[in-house]
This record gives C-alpha cells, structure tokens and sequence, in this order.
C-alpha cells in the first residue's frame, strides 16, 4: 500500500556566523510560511543534535530536506546520522554558485544581496519539498 | 594564546521556529557587531556537535555565554557536551520577565518592541562581557 506523505521536515543550518546562515534561515521560514505552509516543519538543528526525541522521530519516519550554507554541511551530516538520509541535501554556495549570486556580506539581517540569495534558495527549498511529496 | 588575545564566545539559541531564538540570536548580533566588537565573537552552534576542531578549540580556549531560547537549553547542552562548563548561561525568557512591557514577536524579523528589549538585554549581557575580560586580565 502506498502511503502518501503529508509532510516534509527542514532541517536549516544555523549558521550565526555565516551570511550564508542566515540565508538559510530566512530561505527556510518563507517556505514554511509562505511558499509550502501546511507541508513543511522545521526542525531546530541543535536540538535534533543535542537529543531531541519528536525531532530525531519525526525526521527518522518523515523525509527531511537539509539547507547548509556551507562545505562543513552540519545539517545533512547530523541528519543522516542521527535520524536516516534527507530527501533532498541543498547546500547553499552550490546554489548561488549556479545561479551567479555573490558578495553576501551580513549575518544579521537582509541587505539586497542577501535577499535575492534568500528569495532564490527559499525556491529550490520549495522544489525539494514538492520532490519528497511526490 | 596570551590571556589579552582571548575573546568572549557568545553562543545564542539557533532554532528557527520560536521568537525567543530570534531574541537569543539578535542579543548575540548587537553585542559582537555593536555593543563589544572587540572582544566577543561567535561560531556556528552545531559545529560544536559535529566535532569541528575549529569550533571545539575556540570554546575550549576562551570564556563562553551562552543564550538559549527555549526550555531545552541547546546553547548550554551543546558547550557543555563536549566538557566545556559555560562562564554564563542567560535563557531569553528571563529578559521578557525583566521587561515585561517589551513583547517580542516575530521570528525573521523582531517587531520594535523586540528589537528594543534586545539592546536592553544586549547592555546586560555586556556587562557580564567586560567582567570575563577582566577576569582574563587579571
């Protein structure tokens, strides 16, 4: 019997002293609120890491998207580790590479650079989601 | 590394589905970007747990605040899982007791009320920042 997936869970790099983390964060909460509200969680990272049972449960029986902002990718690394392999694994200098976005500079809040990079990495975001619903 | 060269490693909350981990996080921004420059910094909190020597070496070295933003006390958890005690541990919720006319919301961006309680609470905080430092000194 095939089971149909309801939700996806999204493990978001946090990233404070990286731009790229907060890109990630931001990317993260417009999918949860705006492009997949109602299909998507987030799951906290440092408490999926540090022990959190409903979050190493639900990520362990539902797929997982994993958003690092850089090469150390603590969130798909956790996440395979802890609770099984994510759906889908962004990394987001790979996507701004792609797409031709540079010069990120602030960790606390947006400048127009890190808008754009939030807007087009909360997209590949909401195209991973709609890839583990399928 | 000489005691003068040793920073404040201010570890705030990461989550990104409460308005108290924005709170913990902004609190760490204005107190390394504005407040104490020069003698706090920050690393990436699940670094720690994913044993970069970086990131350990830098907790192991210098003095840590941490800043949680909900009961789970990640921020805390995570220095203290790899045997590191933390100087000060502040949880977010108390800084709305204190200020209870200043109701933080939002998690992407803090709404005013939010962003004045964290310069207050970021003054705090700093306060506990020049204490180590002296503390380092002497």
């Amino acid at each position: 019997m095939d089971i149909k997936v309801l939700k996806v869970g999204i493990v978001s790099c946090s990233g404070e002293a990286l731009p790229e983390g907060t890109v990630s964060r931001v990317a993260s909460r417009k999918v949860l609120d705006e492009l997949r509200p109602g299909q998507t969680v987030t799951i906290c990272l440092p408490l999926f890491i540090a022990g959190g049972k409903e979050e190493r449960e639900f990520a362990s029986k539902f797929p997982t998207v994993t958003v690092d902002g850089c090469e150390k990718m603590c969130a798909a690394k956790s996440t395979e580790k802890l609770s099984g392999k994510p759906a889908k694994s962004l990394m987001i200098k790979e996507i701004l590479k792609k797409q031709g976005i540079s010069g990120l500079k602030q960790c606390r809040g947006l400048g127009p650079a890190e808008k754009v990079a939030s807007d087009v990495v909360a997209d590949e975001i909401a195209k991973a989601v709609d890839e583990a619903l399928e | 590394m000489s005691s003068s060269k040793k920073k404040v490693v201010v570890l705030p909350c990461s989550g990104i589905g409460k308005t108290l981990g924005t709170v913990g996080r902004e609190i760490a921004y204005e107190l390394i970007e504005d407040l104490r420059p020069r003698v706090t910094t920050t690393t990436c909190l699940p670094l720690l747990m994913i044993e970069d020597p970086d990131a350990k070496k830098l907790v192991t070295d210098n003095p840590v605040i941490t800043i949680d933003g909900c009961p789970f006390g990640c921020a805390r958890k995570s220095v203290e899982s790899i045997g590191v005690t933390v100087s000060k541990g502040y949880r977010a919720i108390d800084f709305c007791k204190t200020h209870r006319d200043l109701k933080p919301e939002g998690i992407v961006e803090l709404n005013e009320a939010g962003k004045k309680l964290v310069v207050l609470a970021a003054q705090e905080v700093a306060e506990e920042v020049d204490r180590l430092v002296s503390e380092e000194k002497s």
